[in-house]
């Protein structure tokens, strides 16, 4: 449901950065979005959309690239996958892992002309 | 859109009210609170950019004008697949060297060169790594509410939880016991409605009512903007109860000092599994209408292991308002806490 706000953030911080370095055109941005950050990819390509309208970044291609959700074992130090949260370790079994990667929600990079 | 300045929030704007205030608030359009630099909107930036490459010729040859009677710029370029531009001619010519179809490749660029991998986008421009988070403008104002707080020895809370855990009711018993023990302050989240903020009102304390519109959370701009309304001296606890809901509030810091999420014994146990994100960055939980289990199948040993495995480090409190079982350990909770300060 934050899509909207997270995607308008998202072309906030984009124009702030592109009027900075006098873009007259955006080509191309790219957005970082962990498996575990909680958006879902299509909802968020639909809110980027109606974010960026009547804005530079109207008809810039739209990158979103998703990372994967990493967690480090806070018992045995074994780096595993994870898809939620609570997940064990599937080495030792212990519960609370420490998150490596997967909750991000990052602007990127623009390509600017 | 909004109205008044054209920007992307709804036209129904965070309103931030005291009791008897409200006579003002119904029309929209007057009450549409123009403080729009804190807030997101884009009217500031360049419209005109539409994708017929007005290039203003300074930099690259384009020479569009006679390749763009073909193109058919509706579609959405805005979208996360490859795609494929147009079928039209092929090739780029022999400037480039790339291979994608593209008819407008036809410019010279002195320095570029297409040998770099990429499916045909319009890589040839400057790139500009940003790395910035999204909620990097919440955490920042987050993070100034939190100064302000402990200059001022506030120990600030951050209610969450569905709606119907018995937030506001917890806050009504909790002001009555305290008064005159500590001060307590109250900031209000709903869409609509001053209800909550009137039953603070009611009960004894300061209190301004957010009302969020549209919006499904509180974020840390609109407790500054609440806090400015409130005469808040030095000394006591604020108590921010955000809007009913697990899901988004979980992602907005609003500097608060420990936040507190709210269960009751009618949400079912396994809550903390399928709300994961609330619990994780909770400190507190509560556990209310304790009043009701002999009716209901919860099992609280099982929400509380459930809720550990989310955050092993969460402080329980079991507690029914209703009844008041539990209430003074909460209470001596609030006093201890504040004393930190």
């Amino acid at each position: 449901m934050h899509e909207f706000s997270i995607a308008v953030s998202m072309v906030d911080i984009a124009l702030e950065y592109a009027d900075n370095s006098s873009a007259t055109r955006v080509n191309n941005i790219e957005l970082e979005i962990g498996e575990l950050s909680g958006v879902v990819i299509d909802a968020m390509t639909f809110a980027m959309e109606a974010a960026t309208k009547g804005t530079l970044l109207e008809n810039a291609r739209l990158n979103i690239v998703q990372v994967q959700a990493r967690a480090s074992c806070r018992s045995c130090s074994n780096e595993f996958k994870i898809e939620n949260m609570f997940d064990a370790c599937p080495k030792c079994g212990a519960y609370n892992p420490s998150i490596i990667s997967g909750k991000e929600l990052r602007v990127k990079s623009l390509n600017i002309d | 859109m909004c109205g008044t300045c054209g920007c992307g929030q709804s036209e129904e704007s965070v309103k931030i009210l005291k009791p008897g205030e409200e006579e003002h608030s119904h029309n929209y359009t007057h009450a549409h609170d123009h403080e729009h630099e804190t807030e997101k909107h884009t009217h500031d930036h360049k419209h005109s950019y539409m994708h017929s490459h007005q290039s203003d010729g300074a930099e690259h040859n384009h020479h569009h004008e006679k390749e763009h009677d073909q193109h058919d710029h509706s579609h959405q370029h805005l979208h996360g697949h490859d795609h494929h531009h147009h079928d039209g001619e092929d090739g780029c010519g022999d400037n480039c060297g790339c291979n994608h179809d593209h008819e407008h490749h036809d410019h010279d660029h002195p320095s570029h060169h297409h040998g770099h991998d990429h499916q045909h986008d319009h890589s040839h421009g400057r790139q500009l790594i940003i790395e910035e988070d999204a909620l990097s403008k919440n955490k920042l104002t987050a993070e100034r509410n939190r100064g302000y707080f402990e200059a001022k020895k506030l120990l600030a809370l951050n209610l969450v939880s569905s709606p119907g855990s018995g937030k506001t009711s917890l806050l009504e018993k909790t002001i009555k016991a305290l008064k005159g023990k500590t001060d307590i302050y109250v900031i209000e989240g709903d869409q609509q409605t001053m209800n909550d903020a009137n039953r603070i009102d009611q009960a004894g304390a300061p209190v301004v009512q957010v009302n969020t519109g549209n919006g499904c959370h509180l974020d840390a701009d609109m407790v500054i903007r609440a806090l400015k309304k409130l005469d808040i001296k030095n000394e006591g606890i604020l108590m921010i109860e955000n809007v009913g809901n697990l899901v988004c509030p979980s992602l907005f810091d609003l500097g608060e000092s420990k936040r507190v999420v709210i269960i009751s014994v009618t949400e079912g146990d396994d809550k903390p599994l399928k709300y994961p994100t609330m619990f994780e960055t909770s400190h507190i939980c509560i556990i209310n209408k304790t009043d009701l289990l002999p009716y209901v199948d919860f099992d609280v040993k099982q929400a509380k292991e459930y809720a550990l495995r989310v955050n092993p480090n969460l402080i329980f409190f079991e507690l029914s308002v209703k009844t008041g079982e539990g209430m003074e350990a909460w209470q001596e909770f609030l006093i201890e806490e504040g004393k930190r300060f």
